[in-house]
């Protein structure tokens, strides 16, 4: 079992903390886990992303040559990242911000309207949980149970007052 | 003990404070800013002192002063940083004083770039410093290993009395990886450290006497002398601090010698290039210097080729060609500037290598 994961977006989409829910989660369900950010002068709205490796083996490399699951948040990071895909493998787009269809057809693609549903749940800045649980619910990369624990730590102290939100965006499309 | 997923940057402070870590000097550079950060607000929880100097010179001359009062001393820097603490290395070299120093290593020369980078690697391995004198030298592969060379190296800088690097690279203090943390060792309270170190100044209420810690030596016969001595430490240095790790060197035709983030790409490459029915191996050095010349010892008869990949110009290709002996033909496959080659490329690089020295 092995997940090679992408994760794209702009900053503040919550891009980065998707990927880190599901290689912590990963690494408390006992698996081997790498996540690796783009990292460089960047800024609230400039490009985020992420690379993450699911693994029952130690993991030689955190840097992948193709993603097996490819998450966008917005069109930029369509255009850009989904020549990435592994044919076969999965594009998941938050589909009200990337008014484009994917190009690909060797691929699955699943489009979810996320920030249309954040906003619906009371807070746009959700809709990365929202994608969070279309992700896990597609791959199985991770347990949810694990994830509901991870989304308790996150939400702890000032911040515990988000948590019944996001727990609600993490749902909608888990089970 | 539970595993915890921590940012590379972080869980390197986190070690050195581990470590009993008293006092730490940093000047903000990317990409290992986190440390500083974090330093800033856990190691005075620990009881240890954090200071922000006002450049990577006053930084290390800062870690000199604490350092010769016998507590351990952490500083970190990227590349452009280490240049300005070269003279600095040098004189605490001199002077005979422990200290660790982390290199989270981007692309140069000047300022150069802020993403990963291996062009320190000459820097690391034989000083901008004047003078006679080494530092050992450890590169990691991954955050846990070098989480464990931290905490290690200050053991290490204090048995040498001589400064320890650690070079790791933008990569690796950025990205998260599980890991295990070892136990707290506690700040070495000073009644102790003057027994333990009786050179160290800690004040004429623990030792006869006046403790003076300096470079300067008028006398050529007396300099001398004791460089002599800094030598007598190297030699004992090389015996016991060379290491290396080996991987799938039986019946390989090919041998990458590739060190940290570079190695964990040459590791990927092996497998792709396996797939492709080429046996390839590794030599990774873990001290660059001392340099694992011995590890070359294990080549199988089987190698016809070795190629040092470096993210540089091939800074490391002098050493990998020295060890070697002529044995077999030394090949390069490099980036630089920043620039991270996909296991591909290196895939690719190499066939075409294989294939021009048939």
């Amino acid at each position: 079992m092995k997940y090679k994961m992408f994760f794209a977006g702009s900053g503040g989409q919550g891009t980065l903390a998707m990927g880190q829910m599901i290689a912590k989660a990963a690494m408390h369900e006992g698996k081997e886990v790498t996540w690796l950010p783009s990292y460089g002068p960047e800024m609230r709205g400039g490009t985020a992303n992420c690379t993450v490796v699911v693994s029952d083996k130690p993991i030689s490399c955190p840097l992948i040559n193709e993603a097996d699951v490819l998450v966008v948040m917005n069109l930029p990071s369509l255009l850009k990242f989904e020549k990435m895909v592994t044919p076969g493998g999965l594009l998941i787009i938050n589909s009200s911000l990337v008014p484009e269809k994917a190009s690909r057809d060797d691929i699955r693609v699943l489009e979810i309207p996320a920030n249309e549903k954040a906003t619906e749940l009371g807070n746009d800045k959700a809709a990365n949980m929202i994608m969070l649980g279309a992700i896990i619910r597609e791959t199985s990369v991770v347990r949810p149970e694990t994830v509901y624990d991870e989304l308790a730590v996150m939400f702890t102290g000032r911040k515990e007052k988000f948590l019944p939100m996001n727990r609600k965006a993490l749902d909608l499309y888990l089970h | 003990m539970s595993k915890v997923l921590m940012k590379g940057n972080e869980a390197f402070a986190e070690a050195a404070i581990r470590a009993g870590c008293k006092c730490y000097f940093g000047y903000p550079i990317t990409p290992q800013n986190e440390i500083p950060e974090y330093m800033s607000h856990e190691l005075p929880k620990a009881g240890g002192a954090f200071l922000q100097a006002e450049s990577e010179l006053a930084a290390v001359n800062m870690a000199y002063g604490a350092a010769a009062s016998g507590g351990r001393v952490f500083i970190s820097t990227s590349s452009p940083g280490l240049a300005l603490m070269q003279e600095g290395l040098g004189f605490i070299c001199s002077a005979e004083v422990p200290l660790v120093a982390l290199n989270v290593s981007r692309g140069g020369p000047g300022v150069g770039g802020i993403q990963p980078g291996q062009a320190d690697y000459i820097q690391v391995t034989r000083g901008g410093y004047n003078g006679d004198a080494k530092i050992p030298v450890f590169a990691p592969a991954g955050i846990q290993e070098c989480v464990d060379l931290i905490y290690e190296c200050f053991d290490i800088a204090e048995e040498y009395r001589n400064p320890v690097l650690i070079l790791a690279d933008g990569m690796m203090g950025q990205m998260m990886e599980p890991v295990e943390l070892p136990p707290h060792k506690g700040i070495t309270p000073v009644d102790k450290i003057s027994q333990e170190k009786p050179w160290a100044i800690t004040g004429t209420d623990s030792h006869e006497g006046r403790n003076v810690i300096y470079s300067l030596r008028m006398q050529p016969e007396v300099l001398e002398k004791h460089v002599e001595k800094l030598f007598e430490k190297y030699a004992r240095a090389e015996k016991e601090l060379t290491r290396w790790n080996s991987l799938s060197l039986k019946d390989a035709e090919v041998v990458f010698v590739a060190f940290g983030t570079m190695s964990r790409l040459c590791a990927e490459a092996i497998e792709l290039l396996g797939e492709r029915g080429i046996k390839a191996g590794m030599i990774r050095p873990i001290s660059l210097w001392p340099f694992p010349d011995k590890a070359f010892d294990e080549l199988d008869k089987s190698t016809r080729l070795v190629i040092s990949a470096e993210l540089n110009m091939g800074q490391m290709l002098y050493d990998v060609k020295n060890a070697v002996q002529g044995r077999v033909e030394v090949g390069l496959i490099n980036r630089t500037g920043g620039v991270v080659p996909s296991s591909l490329e290196i895939v690719e690089r190499t066939l075409k290598l294989l294939e021009e020295t048939k």
